[in-house]
């Protein structure tokens, strides 16, 4: 695994992410969310994972980003009332992070160089999908459906 | 300095507690909703990297709980983006802090 | 012997560009400048592929309307597109004032993007494929979902009413449309076992019977699926009859609208190259890749088949374009979920009694059987007559 590419595609990650969690204006904290996703899929396909990071961009990039952008287009007020920044969650948030690192960097037996290994096949991934985790497969189908009829039925206007 | 596990979880972390921050420091409730997908995406980033640093890399549990879970959260997307639209609809504002009739 | 070396004549210099580098270079170079010549040489190629088809298209068009295209820059008009990127170059760059400055500069790059990345995936030849990676269908259509938000974000960031509306029809129809077209590769996948276009092209070879071709297309789920797949290729590609989000009697440009000089020859570059993919992916995945279609034919080298197949579908495209008229949003997406989901699943469903029938005479016409009740099933039982009144004629006393 390449060092240098791990550091770039780190940076490009966290800069997206920083950038989506304060910028002013919703839409471009949208599309940094997009640039903060785009990074994960690469860091995906650093760690040998390909199949997730495609499942990622195809998911997360054409799916849920869509979604808030339309969101975002649906509600948009001209007012700045819900423009505001609570400095106490930057409190937490930094608390929590430290708290983290500080457990990570203790372990010793997390400091481990990943060994050489041969990609993950898709389809061994299909195969495993519909033997072992056949159920899961199943309630996540029925979970999805769930899911789109309950947002249906949440927006759709009321017949007077 | 090859990366090892330790790093990959401190980006990781890192990930996290920025999406905290977006969660607890903004009244738009989108934003709130975008940070809970980048708390969502950092957790799959540590459930990968505990697969790749592991010790059996061919059994893909750890990439199958990631998959899933990337699945599950397009679905708390989807239902959590119709209940900001439906509040808005209703109250006509999407600033948490207005959203308090149910307090005390 | 001589085909054979022609045929891999592309392999072969890339080979010869990559021996310059053996001496001096560290390891990680190599791969490196292998990208670069496979990138460069699809750009290249497409790039050049681009300009010919918008000036060929011109003169197709004209002749289906019984008129000559473009004929005056150069022989038989030919050189009309140095014409147009001339002009397009040197047109003022308008953006307007309340405009978002970020916003609308970047959407022309992330639509041009995603179709030139999914370029990439394609066999063009015996061991022609830019990336050859293992999720190369899926790859493909993870990065043609990204073309929506490109769409959103030029309808956003011009701030203008017309271009929004035209954005959200189009993202309306591309989200619809996006299931059909993944949808209807799924028989192909499932048959084959694997979501790389090199194994797809390999479950294509050899003839059966010694002179009919085993592609994808003559099997009768195959050829549902590749029409199919043609039309969702042509709604992403927002070409006419579905071309309400850029239609100028509709909606002016729609997300287009605010867009001049190169950000729309971008914008224009990014469908013709969507097209492309589309075309590239379908000739892909039924008509067999780069394989000839009689045995007879063979010494043909294999990216020459690939291309006449890609203009072949390119063509239709074309001929799509001046025979019909444009359809109305609202039929666009009950087309899209009433008729084209279920025949898209009816597929799948022929396929496998195909495939679990031995790939024999008795599949072949079960799985027609299957299909051809589902649609007529579907055209009997649809209620799109909307119960039309008998036709009165009124004329002028």
């Amino acid at each position: 695994m390449n060092t240098a590419a791990f550091i770039f595609i780190a940076v490009f990650t966290l800069a997206g992410a920083l950038a989506a969690a304060c910028l002013r204006k919703l839409i471009h904290a949208a599309l940094c969310l997009v640039v903060a996703f785009l990074g994960l899929a690469a860091f995906y396909f650093l760690l040998g994972a390909e199949f997730v990071g495609l499942v990622q961009v195809f998911v997360y990039v054409g799916a849920v980003a869509v979604l808030i952008v339309f969101t975002i287009l649906l509600t948009r007020r001209e007012d700045e009332d819900a423009a505001g920044f609570n400095w106490s969650g930057v409190i937490v948030a930094v608390a929590v992070f430290a708290g983290l690192a500080w457990t990570i960097l203790k372990t010793p037996s997390l400091a481990i160089i990943p060994a050489a290994i041969e990609p993950l096949t898709i389809k061994r991934i299909g195969e495993v999908l519909m033997t072992n985790y056949v159920w899961p497969l199943q309630c996540v189908g029925l979970l999805l459906t769930a899911a789109l009829i309950g947002a249906l039925v949440l927006v759709m206007e009321e017949k007077r | 300095m090859t990366p090892t596990l330790q790093l990959c979880l401190i980006v990781s972390a890192a990930l996290f507690s920025i999406g905290l921050l977006a969660a607890l420091s903004r009244r738009h409730a989108i934003f709130i909703l975008i940070g809970i997908e980048l708390m969502l995406a950092a957790a799959n980033l540590n459930f990968i990297a505990f697969w790749r640093f592991g010790a059996e890399p061919q059994n893909p549990t750890g990439v199958m709980v990631a998959i899933f879970s990337i699945a599950i959260a397009a679905a708390e997307a989807a239902v959590g983006l119709a209940l900001v639209i439906a509040v808005y609809r209703h109250y006509r504002t999407t600033n948490v802090r207005r959203l308090d009739q149910l307090k005390g | 012997m001589t085909g054979e070396r022609v045929d891999q004549i592309f392999v072969v210099a890339k080979r010869w560009l990559l021996s310059f580098l053996n001496d001096s270079a560290p390891d990680w170079v190599n791969p490196i400048a292998s990208s670069l010549i496979n990138i460069a040489a699809v750009l290249g190629v497409f790039v050049v592929l681009f300009a010919l088809i918008s000036v060929l298209e011109r003169k197709i068009l004209g002749r289906i309307q019984n008129r000559y295209g473009p004929n005056r820059v150069g022989p038989f008009g030919l050189f009309q597109p140095i014409a147009d990127g001339i002009k397009l170059l040197i047109k003022e760059d308008i953006v307007p004032a309340r405009a978002d400055k970020v916003v609308h500069f970047l959407a022309p790059i992330m639509m041009a993007a995603p179709a030139i990345l999914a370029l990439g995936v394609i066999p063009y030849g015996r061991n022609m494929t830019a990336f050859s990676i293992d999720g190369g269908i899926l790859f493909f259509f993870a990065v043609g979902s990204a073309t929506e938000l490109a769409v959103f974000m030029a309808g956003w960031g011009s701030n203008n009413k017309f271009s929004m509306l035209g954005a959200m029809r189009a993202i309306a129809q591309m989200v619809s449309y996006e299931l059909p077209l993944i949808i209807t590769v799924l028989p192909v996948v499932m048959l084959v076992g694997s979501l790389s276009p090199d194994a797809i092209v390999d479950a294509q070879a050899g003839y059966s019977h010694g002179f009919a071709p085993r592609w994808f297309v003559f099997m009768p789920w195959g050829a549902a699926a590749f029409i199919l797949f043609f039309v969702s290729g042509l709604v992403e590609s927002n070409r006419t009859p579905f071309d309400v989000p850029e239609g100028e009697s509709e909606i002016v440009a729609g997300h287009m609208t605010e867009y001049s000089g190169f950000k729309y020859a971008i914008f224009f570059l990014a469908e013709y190259f969507g097209m492309f993919a589309v075309s590239g992916l379908a000739v892909t995945l039924f008509l067999g890749g780069w394989h000839a279609p009689l045995p007879l034919l063979e010494f043909v080298p294999s990216y020459v088949w690939f291309f006449a197949k890609l203009a072949a579908l390119l063509f239709v495209f074309i001929w799509i374009r001046g025979t019909l008229p444009r359809m109305r949003i609202d039929h666009i997406m009950s087309f899209a979920w009433k008729f084209m989901m279920p025949m898209a699943f009816t597929c799948i469903l022929a396929a496998a009694v195909w495939h679990y029938q031995s790939h024999g005479w008795a599949g072949w016409l079960s799985s027609l059987g299957i299909l051809l009740a589902v649609y007529f099933a579907l055209s009997r039982f649809l209620k799109t007559g909307k119960n039309l009144a008998a036709r009165t004629y009124r004329f002028a006393e």
